[in-house]
Order: C-alpha cells, then sequence, then structure tokens
C-alpha cells in the first residue's frame, strides 16, 4: 500500500492507474495493427506510431513521469527515433543497390495479393516509420512535459527530473 | 444534402477557430482547437478519406494533451494584456482577401466530387488506381503512392519530422542552458 501511496502522488489515483493498466494494453495492440496492416486497410506507419505515443502518453499521465521513464526512458527513445529513421533510409537506399538504381525499387517478391506478408518493402516501411515516429512523439511529450531535463544517466543519456 | 452537412460542419470549425483566437483563457483556446479538429475528422470521414481521419484524429488527442499539460500551466490561465488594433485590422484585411482570392479559384475548379481523369485521361492517377495492386501487392491505394509511387515525398517527410525532433530535444534538454561559467537559467 506505501508502494501505492507514492505513486499516487506522482500520478493519479488507483482507478485511473487500474482502468490505464488493462485499456493500454489495447491501445499498443490497436497502434501495431494500425501499422502492421496498413498496406491493406486504411492508417498507417505514421498513425500507428502516434497511436502507440498516445499508449505511452496515457501512461505518463496516469503514473507520473517516473513510470514513463522506466518502460521507455528518453535516451532509449532517442535512440528508437534514430533507428527508425535510419532503417528507412537503408530501406529506401537499398533499391539502388538490389532494384536496380533507384530509390523505393520495391525488390522484394510481392507474394500472395491482399495478406499480411505481402506487398515487399511496404511493411517494413511501415514499421520503420511507427517506430520513428513512435519514438520522436514520446520524446516530444517527456521534453515538453518534463522540462527539467538533466545529464543524470548512465553513459551520458539523459533522464527526466522528476523533482517540479 | 452531405454536402449540407459538410457546409455546416466546415461552419463549425470556422466559428471555433475564432473562438479560438479571441478567448483569453488559455484552456478554452485548446478546447476550441479540439473542436476545430475533431469537427475535421468527421468531415473527413464524410468524404471517405478514412486515412486522413484516422491521423487527423490520432494527431488531435496527442496535441491537446500535450497542449494541456505543457502550454496551460497552473499559474498561467489567461493571456494577458492589450490588444493590438493594426495587428488585428492587419489580420482581418488578410483573411478577407484570402477568402476573396480562395472563392476565386473555387469557381475555376470542377465542381466538388469530380474526378479529375473526366478531364485529363492521361493523368497519372488513374494509372495509380488501375495499376496500384498489381505493380505495389498493397492492396490500400493510399499506401500504395504514399510508399511506393511517392516514396520520395515520404522519406523527404520522415527527415524533416527527425530533423525537426532533434532540434526540440537539443533546445529543451537542460545542457543546452549550461555554459562553462555556469547555467543560464539559474
Amino acid at each position: 500500500m506505501e508502494e501505492l501511496a507514492t505513486e499516487e502522488r506522482d500520478g493519479m489515483s488507483l482507478i485511473v492507474g487500474t482502468v490505464t493498466h488493462w485499456v493500454c494494453a489495447f491501445i499498443m495492440l490497436y497502434g501495431l495493427y494500425i501499422a502492421a496492416y496498413g498496406h491493406l486497410t486504411p492508417g498507417g506507419g505514421f498513425a500507428g506510431g502516434v497511436i502507440l505515443a498516445c499508449g505511452f502518453m496515457l501512461m505518463m499521465l496516469a503514473f507520473g513521469k517516473k513510470r514513463l521513464g522506466k518502460s521507455l526512458s528518453l535516451g532509449r527513445a532517442s535512440v528508437l527515433d534514430c533507428f527508425g529513421a535510419l532503417f528507412f533510409w537503408l530501406l529506401a537506399a537499398a533499391g539502388i543497390l538490389l532494384g536496380g538504381g533507384i530509390l523505393f525499387k520495391n525488390f522484394l517478391p510481392h507474394g500472395e495479393r491482399l495478406r499480411l506478408w505481402s506487398a515487399g518493402i511496404i511493411p517494413l516501411c511501415n514499421a520503420a516509420i511507427a517506430l520513428k515516429v513512435m519514438a520522436s512523439l514520446v520524446l516530444v511529450l517527456g521534453a515538453l512535459s518534463a522540462l527539467r531535463v538533466t545529464a543524470g544517466g548512465k553513459d551520458g543519456e539523459f533522464v527526466t527530473d522528476i523533482e517540479e | 444534402m452531405l454536402m449540407n452537412l459538410i457546409v455546416v460542419l466546415l461552419m463549425f470549425v470556422t466559428v471555433g477557430a475564432v473562438i479560438a483566437i479571441w478567448t483569453r483563457d488559455l484552456l478554452s483556446a485548446v478546447i476550441a482547437m479540439g473542436v476545430v479538429g475533431f469537427t475535421r475528422t468527421v468531415v473527413f470521414v464524410l468524404l471517405r478519406a478514412p486515412d486522413v481521419a484516422i491521423t487527423q484524429v490520432v494527431v488531435e488527442v496527442l496535441l491537446l494533451v500535450i497542449l494541456i499539460r505543457s502550454a496551460v500551466r497552473r499559474e498561467v490561465h489567461t493571456v494577458e494584456g492589450g490588444r493590438s488594433v493594426p495587428g488585428a485590422a492587419l489580420a482581418v484585411a488578410f483573411v478577407a482577401v484570402m477568402l476573396v482570392l480562395g472563392v476565386i479559384a473555387i469557381r475555376e475548379l470542377d465542381p466538388f466530387g469530380w474526378p479529375l481523369e473526366k478531364r485529363a485521361p492521361d493523368a497519372p492517377a488513374i494509372t495509380y488506381v488501375e495499376r496500384g495492386l498489381e505493380d505495389t501487392g498493397s492492396g490500400n491505394i493510399v499506401t500504395a503512392v504514399l510508399l511506393d509511387y511517392r516514396g520520395y515525398d515520404t522519406l523527404g517527410e520522415a527527415t524533416v519530422l527527425f530533423t525537426a525532433i532533434v532540434g526540440a530535444v537539443a533546445l529543451l534538454r537542460r545542457e543546452c542552458r549550461r555554459t562553462p561559467h555556469g547555467r543560464v537559467g539559474d
């Protein structure tokens, strides 16, 4: 109970926390669905990434900034952001090597139509964009809502300062 | 019928935007912004653009919460200071000129819901719609255009977003305010 009491001071009440535990999983699942089925149904990498970021935002509102730092610290988010952007650029540039000299050549086999595993590199591009958008929006969220960011983490990564 | 509904919704959007500018209470301004965004989502759904509608609604939710959390501080509730009359007059004149130009431009356009293909039979859009699934293997024609036919645009957009986030994080973190002689902020 003591742990709950300290958590309560940082975030919102126990009721909100319990509901968030349930809802957050579904929000994340919906974000993954929107991103993964981007080549079949409305949506895509950008919308899916924003929904995933909304899940992290809900977590931050319900449990406080400390919990957000535990599940996705800002240092890790910036690494994911760079990784997503690099992955997307590599997918685009792979067409130069594998697809005959132009960016965005769909060099993978298209597969069976209207299946999840189809459309060549398009699902991979969606995944890269979703990762990138999610990480960058979590970064913006963390930087704007916790304006106190100090160099206190390991290996020079910056962590949010909980004191306000 | 549909067009009348859309016109009513767009008038709602306009009223929301005017209130967002006019009100002095920051929370009311953010809520009016939300009215603008969510009404536009409904308009996109009515116009059968689900991709845009999904993106609009999720960005709107995230933006509203960020604005409420970061812009509306506990100490500052209202905007202080008087309004500048020449500035307001200039803004009204600018909006009026743009409105007149917009009405002129819309009169020159094809009627609403009239596809471009009927006037230009060799437009690229026809190729995209006809050969999209075959060329790219993507059942969603919007994704086929975004990530295959017009992939360069998406790449540029992702790079712009990446650069913007790098700049924002570099500016907002604490370390940037530290000089060799101590912190600037303190």
